[in-house]
């Protein structure tokens, strides 16, 4: 078996294979409030009175937040007066990104199935866990019924060799694999992350490469267990030898330089040197795929003592209001402030679209978000570019795109 | 009418994110395709098709996308293949879609839709589509009008 296999097999209570419909109980839901509302209309439509398990139903409020107009705090009151009604868990704006909340609250662990109305919800797969991303209607069934109808899904296992070099992170190596798979790779598939490359990964690099899966098409990602270090102790799941993938694809990724994925689509992507000295107007760093401490870390180092290009703005989101007290302790957000940086509420910031930052017309943003399609931030005539947070300082360092190994 | 489209039209193009925070579903029908064909919202009327190519409605899980497409009118949507996500959604809202593998429909071509049989005939030239068959559950959902419906009538998953 799969892992996929074996944690849904596990969850249903008999063996499972690819392909299989079943029935399963989840350990866990959670809706923001992008999908909340619609959510919890279609809950009572449904007839539902009572959540399954009120331990197990979160809200959080992170895709709007601090809310920028009355439709959407109305919207928000909505979300608190069905929280407090139910007995359920909701993080308030500026608690943090709902996935990271998830993972730093311990709502999600290792061999839990988790369904998130959210497409980002496979970053749970960095804790070798099955996490699959749903709209506001099943989210709604889920929250009544404690179960989802899921085809188990075929498995694709990517195997990358090597150490990552110096100046080169998880978020390069996830962009190479989004460009090798595209935007549709791994449509209705598991991904099995394994190798060399992914064994020392801290918990939060773990999660970026797992983040991404979403923009490969796939139901979940899973990164090999083999490493994975986290305050509790847990069972690991691993997959069974004779495990059988749809396609196993292979890379030695010693050699991997910086990477950059262009307007308009995450697949579109390539090594930086192509894409270098392209002017920059706005830097972003934030998001469930890079607003974590050692994102914010990986900035200050570039960015120490030094100050970015005038005329370039440059925004920071932290991924949680714990990210941004680490960061506050350890010195990172002194540095990245006196360096320009603009510090906003912990959330899914402008990354949305929705406001905090909004590009202008023609204006080009480099992002350490996971999403460059047309429109994406607020404005279809801006362009954005996706790529590792060092990058993104460094960029923002010099007013164009520029390798971290470049800045100056 | 039929509105043809490219190959990984996002739920980004289908409906900005600055849109979809509200409950007010006639705001969605105004804004639907905005980025990718501004007068589609002008020009569609009930019961007009949508047909795209591979992997449409990619992208974020916002169930606007297939909420807005449906309230503007939309009868079924018909792509060589779609975004799970929103396959699903599609389905849970009760908006009908059609899987068929590669097409030679245009825009403005006559179709005939059996949504039942998945069959779909394409008048202006002659080509004839066999939709990939969904599994019964979603077949029962779609029957019923959506999951709101399903579960009202059922109260749990019958697979």
């Amino acid at each position: 078996m799969t892992i996929a296999e074996k944690i849904l097999s596990n969850h249903v209570g008999y063996p499972v294979k690819a392909g299989d419909l079943i029935i399963c109980p989840v350990d866990g839901v959670m809706a923001t409030d992008t999908t909340g509302p619609l959510a919890i209309q279609a809950f009572r439509e449904m007839g539902g009175k009572q959540v399954f398990d009120k331990s197990k139903c979160v809200l959080v409020l992170d895709h709007a937040v601090p809310p920028p107009n009355e439709r959407i705090a109305n919207l928000h009151k909505m979300m608190r007066a069905f929280a407090k009604e139910q007995g359920i868990k909701l993080f308030e704006i500026g608690e943090g990104i709902c996935h990271q909340v998830m993972v730093e609250h311990e709502f999600v662990k290792p061999g839990d199935v988790f369904i998130g109305a959210d497409s980002h919800t496979p970053t749970y797969g960095a804790l070798n866990a099955f996490a699959c991303g749903v709209g506001s209607t099943d989210l709604a069934a889920t929250m009544m019924t404690g179960q989802i109808w899921l085809k188990v899904p075929e498995s694709i296992k990517i195997v990358c060799s090597g150490k990552l070099q110096e100046g080169v992170s998880a978020k390069d190596l996830i962009l190479f694999l989004v460009g090798q798979l595209t935007i549709s790779g791994a449509t209705y598939q598991s991904i099995e992350f394994a190798g060399e490359a992914f064994e020392d990964m801290t918990l939060a690099s773990r999660m970026t490469i797992a983040n991404m899966v979403a923009e490969m098409g796939g139901k979940t990602g899973i990164v090999h267990p083999k490493g994975l270090l986290l305050d509790y102790d847990f069972e690991v799941i691993e997959p069974d030898e004779n495990a059988v993938y749809l396609q196993t694809f292979e890379f030695d990724v010693s050699g991997l330089e910086a990477q950059i994925s262009a307007p308009e689509s995450p697949d579109n992507v390539g090594n930086i040197s192509q894409w270098e000295g392209t002017e920059i107007d706005y830097a972003f760093i934030g998001t469930c795929c890079n607003g974590r401490l050692e994102d914010l870390q990986a900035a200050a180092a570039v960015l120490k003592g030094k100050r970015i290009k005038e005329g370039v703005r440059f925004l920071i989101a932290p991924a949680s209001k714990s990210t941004l007290l680490d960061a506050m302790n350890d010195g990172t957000l002194q540095i990245l402030i006196e360096a320009g940086a603009s510090i906003i509420t912990p959330g899914c910031g402008p990354c949305v679209g929705t406001h905090q930052g909004v590009p202008g017309n023609d204006e080009v943003v480099i992002s350490a978000a996971n999403r460059n399609f047309k429109g994406r931030m607020g404005n279809p005539n801006s362009n954005i570019y996706l790529a590792a947070p060092a990058t993104v300082a460094a960029s923002a360092l010099n007013g164009k795109i520029t390798s971290s190994a470049n800045a100056s | 009418m039929t509105f043809v489209y490219g190959d990984n039209i996002d739920t980004d193009r289908i409906i900005p994110g600055k849109y979809t925070k509200t409950l007010d579903m006639s705001t969605l029908a105004d804004h639907v395709l905005e980025d990718l064909d501004p007068e589609f919202s002008k020009k569609v009327k009930p019961g007009d098709y949508l047909v795209a190519g591979k992997n449409f409605g990619c992208g974020s899980s916002r169930e606007q996308a297939p909420l807005a497409l449906k309230k503007s009118g939309i009868a079924v949507v018909i792509a060589e293949d779609f975004a799970r996500i929103f396959y699903r959604n599609a389905i849970n809202i009760g908006l009908p879609v059609l899987e068929i593998g590669k097409h030679f429909i245009n825009r403005g071509d006559q179709l005939s839709v059996d949504i039942k049989e998945g069959f779909i005939k394409n008048e202006t030239n002659g080509e004839s589509y066999q939709a990939v068959k969904m599994p019964q559950v979603m077949i029962d959902i779609l029957d019923s009008g959506g999951l709101v419906e399903y579960l009202k009538e059922n109260g749990t998953y019958k697979l």
